[in-house]
C-alpha cells in the first residue's frame, strides 16, 4: 500500500500541490489522470523520493520515503521518469543489468543474470539485448527501460507517462505488458497516463487530479462517467458502451 | 583485448628504445636507461591511462561528451594552485606543490559543476566552450601573477606538457595516480549510473551527490599530479573515451581497460613522434595532442549534426 497524508508542495503563493491524502491499494495498476499541470508527475516523483515535499508524509509498503535510506527504498520501489535521453551508450542487457544494482551493488550473480534474462524475455527484447540503446526505435527503447525497472524486482513500480511518443500498436503492447506484470508478477504499478481510454481499459483504479488536488478516486466503472470526466478535464465528454468496454468520446 | 595489449606493449618497448643516447653502445647506457627512459615510459603509461579515464568519468558526471579536464578549466586551476605555491613559498617540497594543485583543481571543477547545475545550457557544445572560457580566465590570472613575479617562463614551460623533464627522482609522485586508476575501476558502475542521470541513479539507491564528489575528487587528484609532473595534456580525456565509446559503448566496467589502453597508446605515439620528428630536439607532446585532439573534436561535432 502507498499512503500519502497531507502531502504538500508549494511553488508560489497561489500555485501548490496538495494537501493530498491518498491510499493506493496494493496490486494491480493505478492510473493517475488529469489535465496538464494538475500535478500528476510531481506527485509520482514525490512518491518516488526524487523530489522533496514541503509537508506531509508518504509511505510505500510501510517505508517512509523521506527518511528510509535510498538503498532500502530501491529494493521496495522503482521509478521511471519520462525523459530518458542518455548520452551514455549502453546495450539493452547492460541497462537492464542496472536494475539489479540495489541487490548486487554491481557484482552480478548467477541469480541476477537469470532475472535480467527474465525481464528481457518478459518484454520480448531477446533479439535486441546486445544492441545499443541509441540504435533502437522509441518503442523498443521504452520497453528496455521498463524491463530495467522490472528487473529491479520491486513490489512497487512507478511509471511517468510510459506511453509518451509511442504509436497505437506500441502503446497497446506496453499496457498489455504492464497488465501482465501486475497480474503474473504481482507488482503494484502506478502510472501517469494522458489518454483516459487507456486508463479506463487497463487500470484497476483511477486517480484523477486537478489543480494539485485529488478530485476523484475509484474503479474505471466509477470514474468513466460523463459528468465526472467532463469536470476533471474541462471538456464535454460523453461515455459510450463500446464493443470492448466503456469509451470516452471527446473529439 | 589481447591485440590491444600487444600493441600497447610494443609501443612501450619502442618508447624505451627510442632516443638520442645510445643506451646499448655507450658505457653508461644502462644507467642512462634507468635514469631517463624508464621514468619517461612509466610516466607515459600512468598519465595516459589516468587522464583518459578522468575524461570518461567527467563525461559521465556531467552527461556531456565534450568535457575533460582541459575543457573545463581543471588543468588551469591546478596550474594556478601550483603557481601560488611557487610564488608564496618557492622552497616548498613537491608534496606541498602537488597538494595545492590538487586542492585548486578540485575547487575549480566544483565551481564549474555548480555553474552547470545553475544554468540550463541549450546545446551540449556550449558546455566545453564555457569551460574553456573559464579556463582562459583562470589561465589569464596565472599569467598575470607569473608576469608580476618573473615566473612567466617557468609557467610557459610548465603549460607545454612534455615528458622531456621526467627523470629519476621526478616521476615518483605519479605513482599516486595508480590509486586513482584502481578507485575508478572499483567505482565503475557508480559512474556509469551517474552518467544515466541523477534520477536514474537515485532510483537504484545511489547517492548521486556522493558519486559526483568522489568522481571530482579522483579527477582532481589525477589532474593535479599529472599537471605538476608532466604538464598540460590537452584533449586526451576527450578523444580517447569518445573513440572507445563508438566501438565498445559506455559501460565503464567493460570499457575501462580499453580507455586505459587507448590512452596509453595515444600519449606514447604522440610522444614518440614528438621525440623523433625534429630529432635531436623534441616537440612537446601537448602540441601533438592538440593537433590530434582538435581534429577529433571537430569530427565529433560534425558527426553529431
Amino acid at each position: 500500500m502507498i499512503t500519502l497524508s497531507t502531502v504538500l508542495r508549494r511553488y508560489t503563493s497561489d500555485v501548490a500541490i496538495g494537501p493530498v491524502d491518498l491510499e493506493i491499494p496494493p496490486g494491480g495498476i493505478t492510473a493517475m489522470v488529469g489535465p496538464n499541470g494538475a500535478g500528476k508527475s510531481t506527485l509520482l516523483t514525490m512518491i518516488g523520493r526524487l523530489m522533496g515535499m514541503d509537508a506531509g508524509t508518504i509511505t510505500v509498503g510501510g517505508l517512509d520515503v523521506s527518511n528510509t535510506p535510498s538503498k532500502e527504498l530501491a529494493k521496495k520501489m522503482s521509478i521511471l521518469r519520462q525523459e530518458n535521453h542518455f548520452i551514455t551508450r549502453l546495450t539493452v542487457r547492460q541497462l537492464v543489468g542496472f536494475g539489479r544494482y540495489p541487490h548486487s551493488q554491481g557484482r552480478l550473480t548467477v541469480d541476477d543474470e537469470r532475472r535480467i534474462s527474465e525481464a528481457i524475455d518478459f518484454l520480448n527484447l531477446g533479439d535486441l539485448e546486445t544492441r545499443y540503446l541509441d540504435e533502437l526505435s522509441g518503442g523498443q527503447r521504452q520497453r528496455a527501460y521498463v524491463a530495467m525497472v522490472l528487473a529491479q524486482d520491486t513490489e512497487y513500480v512507478l511509471l511517468d507517462e510510459p506511453l509518451n511518443n509511442l504509436d497505437m500498436q506500441h502503446s497497446v503492447q506496453m499496457m498489455k505488458h504492464l497488465k501482465r506484470a501486475a497480474v503474473e508478477l504481482g507488482r503494484t504499478i502506478v502510472i501517469v497516463l494522458h489518454d483516459i481510454n487507456f486508463a479506463g481499459h487497463y487500470a484497476d483504479h483511477i486517480c484523477a487530479l486537478k489543480h494539485g488536488e485529488i478530485v476523484a478516486f475509484g474503479t474505471p466503472q466509477e470514474i468513466m462517467a460523463p459528468d465526472t470526466l467532463s469536470s476533471i478535464f474541462n471538456t464535454p465528454i460523453d461515455v459510450i458502451d463500446g464493443p470492448r468496454g466503456l469509451l470516452a468520446c471527446y473529439y | 583485448m589481447v591485440v590491444g595489449l600487444l600493441v600497447t606493449a610494443g609501443l612501450i618497448v619502442t618508447s624505451l628504445l627510442v632516443g638520442e643516447y645510445d643506451i646499448f653502445g655507450a658505457e653508461d647506457g644502462a644507467q642512462m636507461f634507468a635514469i631517463t627512459r624508464i621514468p619517461r615510459t612509466v610516466a607515459l603509461v600512468l598519465s595516459g591511462a589516468a587522464m583518459a579515464m578522468c575524461g570518461l568519468v567527467m563525461q559521465m558526471i556531467t552527461q556531456n561528451r565534450f568535457v575533460e579536464p582541459t575543457t573545463t578549466g581543471t588543468t588551469e586551476w591546478a596550474g594556478l594552485g601550483l603557481l601560488a605555491v611557487m610564488i608564496l613559498a618557492p622552497d616548498s617540497p613537491l608534496i606541498v606543490k602537488m597538494t595545492a594543485a590538487v586542492v585548486s583543481a578540485f575547487i575549480g571543477t566544483m565551481i564549474f559543476f555548480a555553474f552547470l547545475q545553475r544554468v540550463t545550457l541549450r546545446s551540449s557544445v556550449i558546455v566545453p566552450i564555457v569551460g574553456i572560457m573559464l579556463g582562459g580566465v583562470v589561465g589569464a590570472v596565472s599569467t598575470f601573477f607569473a608576469l608580476q613575479t618573473n615566473m612567466l617562463q617557468s609557467l610557459g614551460i610548465w603549460f607545454a606538457g612534455s615528458f622531456t623533464g621526467v627523470i629519476q627522482g621526478q616521476w615518483e609522485p605519479l605513482l599516486v595516480v595508480v590509486v586513482v586508476v584502481v578507485a575508478v575501476f572499483i567505482a565503475a558502475d557508480r559512474f556509469t549510473a551517474a552518467g544515466l542521470g541523477e534520477e536514474f541513479a537515485t532510483n537504484i539507491g545511489l547517492n548521486y551527490r556522493m558519486v559526483v564528489l568522489l568522481g571530482t575528487g579522483l579527477i582532481a587528484i589525477a589532474t593535479g599530479i599529472v599537471t605538476v609532473v608532466v604538464g598540460n595534456l590537452p584533449f586526451l580525456g576527450l578523444i580517447v573515451p569518445n573513440i572507445v565509446s563508438m566501438f565498445r559503448g559506455d559501460d565503464l566496467r567493460s570499457n575501462l581497460p580499453w580507455v586505459a589502453l587507448v590512452g596509453i597508446c595515444t600519449v606514447t605515439v604522440c610522444d614518440l613522434i614528438g621525440r623523433t620528428i625534429v630529432s635531436p630536439f623534441e616537440v612537446p607532446v601537448s602540441l601533438l595532442l592538440s593537433v590530434v585532439g582538435a581534429i577529433v573534436f571537430i569530427a565529433l561535432i560534425v558527426r553529431r549534426r
